[in-house]
Order: C-alpha cells, then sequence, then structure tokens
C-alpha cells in the first residue's frame, strides 16, 4: 500500500522529486540534496519525518514492560520529557529495531520507531505486552517535523515566538509537551535542533510558519549524507535481524548494570561477548577516488569485512563509510576496499566524521 | 527537460554527436543527470581503448547512486574529458557542454541507427 504523510501535498507544490520509501511516498529532495546538506550543517533545514510512527504507552507496569523490551534502560529517565535511544532486541540477539523512547512518568511513555518496521514493531510489542498492565497507541493522527542545524532553534522561535519559554531550557536529548505538541531536542543529523510532533491537521500550517522563518526544505537523500557523517546507524542497512548491537557500534545502548533486569535478548548478547572476538564498527574514509557504497568487500591484515553504508561526504568533498569488520583492525589502519574489481585504500577512523558543522577527524 | 535536435541519443540516456572531424563525443542526457541527482565522480575511459557497441565503458556517481554509461557504437577511446572529472557538477550544469568521452567510430553509419531527439524524448517522459 502507498502511503503518503500529511505534507505530500506541500513536497510536490514545492517541486520535490518523490521517491518511494518503505512504501511511503517521500521527497528525495527539493532540487540540490548537496545544498540541502550543507543549509542543514551551517543553517537550518526541515525534514518532514512523519513516516516514522509515535507509540503511546500509559499503564502501571509500563516502566517494567520497557525495562523488558528494550536492551537499553528506561530506568535511567527520571525527569520528565527526559529520551534514551535504544534497540528492541530479538531473543537471539538480532535488532528488531532501533527507537528513541520519551518518559513522561512511569506509567507514561511515548516510543517513536522507523516507519519501515512500523507494523512489525508493534505486533512485538503487543505481544510481548501481553503479560503486562500497559495500552499501545500508535498515532497516526501526528505528524513529526524535524528542525535541524546551527539556527533551527532560533529560526523555530522566530515562528513560534510563545514556545520559546516552554523549549528554551530543553538538554540535549529532552523534550517538553506544549499546546499538544512534544517539542524534542533530537534529531539524526549531528546538528542541535528540535523534532516536533504535531497534529497531522496542522503540520502544512506548521511547515509553511518555519518556511517563513527561514528553514529550508530538506530531503531524505540529505538526511543519509547528514547522520552517516554524523556516524549515526540506519537501520536495515547498518543493522538489522541478522546483527547484534554489540557487532554494529551500538554497544553504548546496551545496558547490563543491573544484574536483575532480564530484557530480551540478554543472555545471547552475554553468550557472544563470551565468545570473543567481536567483530568492529568503524568508520573508513576514502583516500583514493572513488565513492564508497553499502555492501561493499572491505581487505584487512585481519580478514575481510563489509561496508555498510557509504556515499560521498559534501562536508569532508570525499568518501566514507561505516563498516563491520573482523576482531583486531584498529583506528588508524590501513585497509583496501573492492570497488568496480579495484582495490582502493581507504583508512579506518573512528565513526563519527562530521558534526556541529565540521569535520571531525 | 531538454533534448537538443542536433543530437543522437540511446535508450540507456547517452548522447552522441558526430564532429567535423569525424570523432563522435558521448555524454549523458538531461534527463539522466536530473534523475541521478548531484554528480560527484566520473570514472572514464581512457584513450586507445576499444569498446563494442553496448559496453559498460564508464561510471557516474551521484550522491545517491553509481550507474553504468554504455558505448553507444563500437570505436576507439580517442579522448575524455578531464575538467569534467575535477568537476563533475559541471554536469548538472550543463550535460551537453559537460561531455565525457570522445570515440573514433569504427564505422560511422552506425550513428544511424541511434534514437533521433523525437524519440528519446518519448521514452525519457516515460521512463
Amino acid at each position: 500500500m502507498i502511503q503518503k504523510t500529511p505534507l505530500y501535498e506541500t513536497h510536490v507544490a514545492a517541486g520535490a522529486k518523490i521517491v518511494d520509501f518503505a512504501g511511503w511516498q517521500m521527497p528525495i529532495n527539493y532540487g540540490s540534496q548537496i545544498e540541502e546538506h550543507h543549509c542543514v550543517r551551517t543553517n537550518a533545514g526541515m525534514f518532514d519525518v512523519s513516516h516514522m510512527l509515535a507509540i503511546d504507552l500509559v499503564g502501571a507496569e509500563s516502566q517494567a514492560f520497557l525495562r523488558r523490551l528494550l536492551a537499553n534502560d528506561v530506568a535511567k529517565l527520571t525527569v520528565p520529557g527526559k529520551a534514551l535511544y535504544s534497540c528492541m532486541l530479538q531473543e537471539d540477539g538480532g535488532v528488531i529495531d532501533d527507537l528513541i523512547v520519551y518518559f513522561f512518568t512511569e506509567t507514561k511513555y511515548r516510543i517513536v520507531v522507523n516507519a519501515g518496521t512500523s507494523e512489525k514493531d508493534l505486533a512485538w510489542m503487543r505481544l510481548q505486552a501481553a503479560d503486562f498492565a500497559v495500552s499501545l497507541t500508535p498515532r497516526r493522527d501526528l505528524a513529526m517535523i524535524a528542525v535541524q542545524g546551527p539556527q533551527a532553534r532560533e529560526r523555530f522561535w522566530t515562528a513560534f515566538p510563545v514556545a520559546r519559554s516552554y523549549s528554551v531550557t530543553l538538554g540535549v536529548f529532552q523534550a517538553a509537551e506544549w499546546d499538544g505538541w512534544l517539542i524534542a531536542r533530537t534529531g539524526y543529523t549531528g546538528e542541535d535542533g528540535f523534532e516536533i510532533a504535531i497534529p497531522a491537521t496542522e503540520a502544512a500550517t506548521v511547515w509553511q510558519k518555519l518556511i517563513e522563518a527561514g528553514v529550508k526544505p530538506a530531503g531524505l537523500g540529505a538526511r543519509d549524507t547528514l547522520r552517516l557523517e554524523a556516524g549515526m546507524n540506519l537501520y536495515g542497512q547498518d543493522m538489522d535481524e541478522t546483527q547484534n548491537p554489540l557487532e554494529s557500534g551500538l554497544s553504548w545502548t546496551v545496558d547490563f548494570k543491573d544484574a536483575n533486569r532480564n530484557f530480551i535478548g540478554k543472555s545471547a548478547l552475554v553468550g557472544r561477548q563470551a565468545a570473543g572476538s567481536l567483530k568492529v564498527f568503524l568508520g573508513l574514509l576514502l583516500l583514493d577516488k572513488g565513492i564508497l557504497r553499502a555492501h561493499q568487500k572491505v581487505v584487512t591484515a585481519h580478514g575481510n569485512g563489509e561496508t555498510t553504508s557509504g556515499s560521498f561526504s559534501p562536508t569532508l568533498n570525499q568518501s566514507i563509510a561505516l563498516a563491520r569488520l573482523p576482531a583486531g583492525v584498529a583506528i588508524g589502519d590501513e585497509v583496501q576496499v573492492e570497488i568496480r574489481d579495484k582495490l582502493l585504500k581507504a583508512k579506518v577512523v573512528k565513526p563519527v566524521f562530521a558534526r556541529n558543522g565540521k569535520s571531525q577527524l | 527537460m531538454s533534448v537538443p535536435a542536433n543530437l543522437k541519443y540511446t535508450k540507456s540516456h547517452e548522447w552522441a554527436l558526430l564532429e567535423a572531424d569525424g570523432t563522435v563525443t558521448i555524454g549523458i542526457t538531461d534527463h539522466a543527470q536530473e534523475a541521478l541527482g548531484d554528480i560527484v565522480f566520473l570514472e572514464l575511459p581512457d584513450a586507445g581503448r576499444t569498446v563494442k557497441a553496448g559496453e559498460e565503458c564508464a561510471v557516474v556517481e551521484s550522491v545517491k547512486a553509481a550507474s553504468d554509461i554504455y558505448a553507444p557504437i563500437a570505436g576507439e577511446v580517442v579522448a575524455k574529458n578531464d575538467a569534467a572529472i575535477d568537476a563533475p557538477e559541471s554536469v548538472n550544469q550543463d550535460a551537453y557542454a559537460a561531455w565525457l568521452f570522445k570515440l573514433k567510430p569504427a564505422n560511422a553509419a552506425d550513428l544511424g541507427a541511434l534514437l533521433d531527439a523525437s524519440a528519446y524524448e518519448k521514452i525519457a517522459t516515460e521512463s
């Protein structure tokens, strides 16, 4: 089934090039993907992310349910509005999805999941929820807009001056409710900004007000190069059900601290750690001329690995990739990537290439 | 979408122009650059290489994807556009000015079998 967000007509009217993304008709760019990328790094851009699904969770056992469901531990969320990034795992440790969970009270949370996995996620959550006093409500009545860039917050407040006092004190990964909206200081670009969840009926008006405040629309193309430069994983590409978070650069999101907490996938991950020789998940910077893409073979002194995401980096003006590599490969190593039967030189780097407007290398 | 009437075209979105000196200049169409998006890398064939009609002989990479370029006719490569290699975005700016490579055709009459502008425009509009 072809799905459209509440902003679809707005994108078409703006001359966006529309592509299919996980069954959704989404703007890939409004002209130049590279210009949109630079606009977010240096000024302010916005993305329609209404294809992602917000799911509201309420009920007496909400916290206990999430502590079982998620690899990260929601018990560390104590300030209302605070957000947490986590993977949701299968029993074998494979990643069902990555998501953000917002805490309001121990009986009320919001979970935001990827578009392409939303039906699968909901089915899994409902299955796991059977033993808990909770209820899950998908919120397809909402639209979501990500306003990102060094000027994003100022321009948002220019468009919505009354919202300033509610959102000016928000720390990173924190959200506040305002007049039926959720304003969150989160994003997927490596830049400052807000992700706002609003009633779908208000989406076109809000989008227009943000344009008038100087925020430029940006498509999924720029969103992908921005997140790649920021070293943020893309579900379905950098990890999926066949990969565990420990070998996907996501160990920092798996919380083993509470020995009494038995989250789904825990025993598999503990077993995987005990077995040793975990693959490493690092960045590649191409030294020769060419463009790295997903699923290219990486030849190292410790065996072969594979790129999981790759593209041209507009900020570095060079090609970059994320790669899953054999144990033993370290930052600073020189490796070779096979592109069209040629072996090109690349350097292994920490998987954060550019954030906050500049190179991180 | 611009489709100059003086050029010949392929279904795979290359254009070809028979020059006064008998060589054939080859590039990608405006429709192709539009579909590819921002072009960031070109891999072009070296002079001296002999190519068959339809042979993969160059790669145009945009931010989004890599795309193979096929020789419209058989011949020998006599030049590649180094200026375009240094500034791949020039293909986006003017796909008919930023040529990719030149061939000395094995048989200049082969050009006659390529699409004319109106036939190509029909294909490009439908794709």
